[in-house]
């Protein structure tokens, strides 16, 4: 697999890039247990209006493709959809000199490209090469930036102040775009809605616990997504458990 | 918005409650993967035996809060989500709550359970951590990568039960701290009010 070491001056521009992230997330509060959230009030506010459109918008548009377009149809669209997304992962696997997961995910994109006829199959789970789920807020925990503080994007949802700086780079870097031809990638966008849609059916009943059955639908997202999210960034470092037999109050 | 919560961390939401009863009494013994594996895969066949046994959903849940009761330490999940508000409660009302709060996480998971048709667990590794024991599975489900999930099992109760399992991260004992203590808030810390709505919460 090619190594990760780039040439001078697009090493010296990623260096740069380096610098320029970890000086907007000097504020970030070294990554913990606990919860950070500075702008609690302005993410309320904003929670509120994503929960708007999903009740307008979002769930109504699912229930309408989820109950119209038959289950391996969706299907199709989804593996698609996450199929295009493959070649960024690799970008940001050999960004973080991750050679494993940059070898398992472009044999992934290689063999469910042809074999899967462009993704809509997915061959190569069916012989262990899983997505290695990565994206550039990762890169960024990679290189030693901080977490930063809790935030809730419209639209978007959950998120933190080092994973919105990824998601744009991640727009920005995404192969695909210089890659593939105009068509390829308006089919890839109208997917990416479409597998959005297909989540929202999919999972609706448990969406919908959270988000209009939980007493605070806000702090129960933000607890569900920063657990998971460090979970996904700790790698195979040891979880610290608290022990209630011992204190009933710790968390 | 859900959309941002990633496929995980959906699929932990839908585990929290199928994963729930899948640890069961002896898993601390066990001292082979083997036996751990072998317990678990029973348990994932009872609890797909209920949820295709063709039962009214009240009968489910009602067999998921026994399944729970077997296998779960309810109270110190109970007293753990409660937290602090625990402290000036009377042992009447900590019976009381601890009884209503049995109720709620049987039904609130129970409801995910038919979510969970067609997965399997396998154990991974068991270890000792402090005074309990961390059994690591790994979860598959049909169109999903695998995930991890893990249980945390103690003897302190006097029966090998878990009392927290994490689902991708995200730990049981937490979201349900965060939820009663939002429900509490909502009711003006009235710990008797919270006690009677969670008899027909979840």
């Amino acid at each position: 697999m090619s190594s990760a070491s780039s040439s001078g001056p697009t090493r010296i521009r990623k260096i740069g890039a380096i610098v320029a992230l970890t000086v907007l997330s000097a504020c970030a509060a070294p990554q913990g247990q606990g919860i950070n959230d500075p702008y609690e009030a302005h993410n309320r506010e904003v929670h509120e209006i994503n929960k708007d459109i999903d009740r307008t918008v979002l769930r109504p548009v699912s229930r309408g493709y989820g109950s119209t377009v038959p289950a391996p149809v969706r299907g199709g669209v989804s593996r698609f959809s996450a199929n295009l997304d493959l070649p960024g992962m690799v970008v940001n696997d050999l960004l973080q000199f991750r050679a494993e997961d940059a070898i398992v995910n472009s044999a992934r994109f290689l063999l469910n490209s042809t074999v899967g006829l462009a993704g809509l199959f997915d061959p190569a789970s069916d012989i262990g090469l899983y997505e290695r789920e990565t994206d550039f807020g990762e890169t960024l925990h990679v290189w030693g930036v901080g977490e930063g503080a809790y935030v809730e994007l419209p639209f978007l949802g959950p998120s933190t102040e080092r994973d919105m700086v990824g998601k744009v780079v991640d727009v920005a870097l995404n192969p695909t775009r210089l890659l593939f031809s105009d068509e390829l990638r308006a089919a890839g966008t109208v997917a990416s809605v479409a597998d959005v849609a297909n989540e929202r059916y999919e999972y609706s009943e448990t969406i919908d616990s959270v988000l209009y059955e939980s007493a605070d639908s806000y702090a129960q997202g933000r607890l569900l997504y920063l657990q998971n999210r460090r979970f996904e960034l700790q790698g195979e470092a040891k979880p610290t458990y608290s022990d209630p037999y011992e204190d009933p109050y710790a968390q | 918005m859900p959309n941002n919560l990633s496929r995980r961390s959906i699929m932990a939401g839908i585990f929290a409650g199928a994963c729930a009863v899948l640890a069961g009494p002896r898993v601390a013994m066990a001292l082979t993967d083997a036996q751990a594996s072998d317990l678990i895969t029973r348990l994932v066949n009872e609890i797909n035996g209920v949820i295709n046994s063709g039962v009214s959903e009240p009968a489910m849940y009602r067999r998921f809060e026994e399944i729970f009761d077997e296998y779960a330490d309810v109270e110190i999940i109970a007293r753990s989500a409660l937290g602090v508000a625990g402290r000036s409660a009377s042992a009447a009302q900590m019976r009381a709550f601890i009884e209503a709060f049995r109720g709620y996480i049987a039904r609130k998971y129970g409801k995910r359970f038919r979510e969970f048709i067609g997965g399997r667990l396998e154990v991974k590794a068991t270890r000792q951590v402090k005074s309990f024991h961390e059994v690591r599975t790994t979860a598959y489900l049909k169109g999903e990568a695998p995930f991890e999930v893990t249980f945390l099992v103690s003897d302190k109760s006097g029966r090998n039960l878990f009392f927290n399992m994490y689902i991708e991260g995200v730990n049981m004992l937490a979201a349900e701290r965060t939820e009663i203590g939002a429900m509490l808030d909502m009711r003006g810390g009235n710990l008797d009010r919270l006690i009677e709505d969670l008899k027909t919460a979840g």
